[in-house]
């Protein structure tokens, strides 16, 4: 199983939603696509699912051009960040209910919706209305919509961000297991950047409806091809600089450093640099650092870590790192940059260096 | 401005409660300091609701005491103890300008028209609202009237106490993470006693001194940011703070050892309490992927940038490892290291380890 998305574009009056992208999602593997807010992953979801018709270019599943069909006649489903149920219908009805519309037979609709029902661990519930179920379960329910029907291709939109963090991260957990193996094209929209490179698989970047990169979710990450797709994948947000680049030396403001690996062959000049927040660190690391004063102005603790924004010169960088760590908003604290982590990108804002890979010592 | 005590509390809505499950509030007992930044942290129907409507005055209780100051203020209807509130959903007046909105809880309590307009401006650049001070409230975004519901809860100088109840519901998440800084720097600056309502670990641990975690209509564990994740009290709050939570293993207790699977787990220190049932307790951040130690399987491992985690099997029990560098492939057979400092004891969800001098 396979879709395409064939130079598809998506005007809606002077607006362009999708510029021109052509895309294609295989069945055997997880497929995200990850973005902001308007960056065009619902306009994808819309148009590949059928409930948008694009404004050129073609849609196909398995080798036929699908484009003008109707939602109804390309067998897909759809799960939304809202739990979208049937109030009136019992657990049990709502996940048959795809099944009733095929008119399939009462004794394997039992079957389906009880094999579903145990994959998404909603057994003891199927006697139950939604309105009695958690967020959680409600949004099993839906998924167990999804998968009963055996569809060409599921579409998840958001599917956990209207979920308390612990219920989201144990749904997030099982996802890939229960849609794997099933022979279904799986697209999964979200524009949380880390729950891309937990969901793993492979990930579309993309930015104000233009397709930024593609790839194995975590090559992506490691080796953003442009600035763009950098700071499409880090959240926290990356750290940029203008950086000058001369001889052995690399300076940022009054910050300086030595050339490291691939950096040492580039040609001296200007260039763009990034550092991802958890490579500028308020302990001293264990590789080459390069210490400075930042002025602290918001701090975030999420439990097992902590995330401080300061300025440094006339930037606000972040920094991110295990642990608590005792931040007085307003006050200078010292932090440490790693060089050897550095990205470098050229004027057109590609990328031509990077230090060495997370885990490469 | 005041300290703040909750003696016994008991709290039922069923008319004659006598099993433990009829309580919404089992026990509370705790005390608030004046001037403190606190935080009720816990699922939705944990309780944390009924204690705020109990402190505000909301609601009595079937049993206990709530003391302002040491004075009873536990049958005290709402509007005399006191206290400004900022619930989910902006309560504003769309007619009326920020800087009216602003100043109404002052006005209201006849305060000086020049007292009044220092404070409000004083709010307002806070809440960096001070360019709209003459809009219209009803022409501001929603994330900008929440703004304001909470400037109207902060702009009284001379209340005991300021109550949010999930006050970042309706902010757009690329604005959570500001408001929730900001809220912290306010009370670093206002000095008022503020309590935080709230189901997110970090809204809670951002904003607040101390964090009260609540589970089943009890207190599991009040402490600082730092005791919550170092040394949960309770395995509940191992598993809610944290992403991913303490590991859990079920362990045999002999001679005051810890056993899993038969394995010696080395623990923190000597044992103290005894019971029906043992968990070993140790954070996905130390444990280590290693020559030695629990054999295991690994089942996942995904690299997230910062660092890798690795789900891993042990018999039927799931543990997490959070490791920096190589990333063992899954279905390879590994070993898991505990480091025993960070190794803890829980028995019936209780910690039942002490801290060996080291």
């Amino acid at each position: 199983m396979a879709l395409e998305l064939r130079q598809v574009t998506k005007t809606v009056g002077a607006e362009t939603h999708i510029h021109e992208m052509s895309l294609s999602f295989d069945a055997g593997r997880f497929n995200i696509l990850l973005g902001a807010t308007n960056a065009g992953k619902s306009t994808l979801i819309r148009l590949m699912s059928g409930l948008e018709r694009p404004t050129t270019g073609e849609v196909w599943v398995d080798g036929q051009n699908v484009t003008g069909m109707s939602p109804q006649k390309r067998n897909i489903a759809l799960v939304h960040q809202f739990f979208v149920n049937y109030p009136h219908m019992t657990v049990f009805e709502n996940i048959a209910s795809p099944l009733r519309v095929q008119r399939m037979a009462a004794s394997e609709v039992e079957d389906r919706v009880e094999e579903a029902a145990r994959v998404l661990q909603l057994g003891p519930m199927l006697k139950r209305f939604p309105q009695e179920l958690s967020g959680g379960q409600q949004q099993r329910t839906a998924l167990a919509r999804a998968i009963v029907k055996e569809s060409k291709a599921i579409f998840l939109d958001e599917p956990l961000a209207n979920l308390d963090y612990k219920l989201r991260e144990e749904l997030r957990e099982q996802l890939p297991d229960i849609l794997a193996g099933r022979g279904t094209v799986v697209v999964y929209a979200t524009s949380e950047p880390t729950e891309a490179l937990l969901l793993g698989g492979a990930t579309a970047l993309l930015h104000e409806g233009r397709l930024v990169q593609l790839g194995p979710t975590t090559d992506a990450y490691r080796t953003p091809a442009t600035e763009t797709a950098a700071r499409v994948f880090s959240d926290p947000p990356i750290n940029l600089a203008d950086v000058v680049k001369k001889g052995d030396r690399v300076s940022l403001g009054g910050l300086e450093w030595n050339v490291y690996g691939q950096v040492a062959a580039l040609p001296d000049g200007p260039y763009r640099m990034g550092i991802r927040p958890h490579y500028v660190t308020p302990l001293e690391p264990s590789d080459v650092s390069v210490p400075f004063e930042g002025l602290v102005r918001i701090t975030e603790l999420s439990g097992s870590e902590s995330i401080a924004h300061f300025d440094i010169g006339g930037l606000t960088w972040v920094s991110q790192a295990p642990g608590v760590h005792p931040y007085r908003v307003g006050e200078a604290h010292e932090f440490h940059l790693i060089p050897g982590r550095c990205l470098y990108f050229d004027a057109a804002g590609a990328l031509v260096a990077k230090g060495r890979d997370h885990g490469a010592h | 401005m005041a300290r703040i005590e909750l003696r016994n509390l008991r709290h039922s809505y069923v008319p004659k409660p006598s099993r433990a499950e009829d309580y919404a509030l089992k026990e509370i007992n705790l005390e608030w300091n004046d001037g403190g930044a606190y935080a009720l942290l816990g699922p939705s129907g944990c309780g944390k609701s009924t204690l705020l409507n109990i402190i505000s005055g909301l609601l009595n209780p079937s049993e206990g005491q709530v003391l302002f100051d040491d004075r009873d203020v536990t049958t005290l209807p709402p509007d005399t103890r006191n206290i400004a509130q900022v619930f989910q959903f902006p309560v504003i007046y769309d007619t009326m300008s920020v800087f009216d909105n602003l100043a109404f809880p002052l006005r209201n309590r006849g305060v000086a028209e020049e007292r009044v307009e220092t404070r409000v401006r004083e709010i307002a650049a806070m809440l960096e609202l001070e360019d709209e001070v003459q809009t219209r409230a009803a022409n501001l975004p929603p994330d900008s009237k929440q703004k304001i519901s909470m400037g109207r809860g902060l702009v009284r100088e001379d209340v005991n106490v300021i109550m949010f109840d999930e006050p970042l519901t309706v902010i757009d998440p690329e604005l959570k993470w500001k408001l929730r800084s900001k809220l912290k720097e306010l009370h670093q600056r206002i000095a008022v006693t503020m309590i935080y309502v709230t189901h997110d670990q970090t809204e809670a641990l951002t904003f607040a001194d101390e964090v009260v975690v609540m589970q089943d209509g009890i207190v599991v564990q009040m402490g600082t940011p730092v005791d919550l994740f170092e040394r949960p009290q309770h395995t509940f709050v191992g598993h809610f703070i944290g992403s991913p939570g303490m590991n859990l293993l079920p362990c045999e207790l002999r001679g005051g050892r810890a056993f899993f699977r038969d394995h010696p787990v080395e623990l923190e220190g000597p044992v103290s309490r005894v019971g029906a049932s043992g968990e070993i307790g140790i954070r996905p951040e130390f444990v280590r992927v290693s020559e030695t130690g629990i054999p295991a399987q690994v089942r996942k491992a995904a690299d997230i940038g910062r660092h890798v985690v690795v789900e891993a099997i042990a018999g039927e029990t799931t543990v997490n490892a959070i490791v920096d560098g190589e990333t063992p492939e899954p279905g390879s057979a590994v070993h898991l290291d505990f480091m025993p400092e960070h190794t803890r004891l829980y028995v019936d969800g209780w910690l039942a380890t002490e801290r060996a001098d080291r």
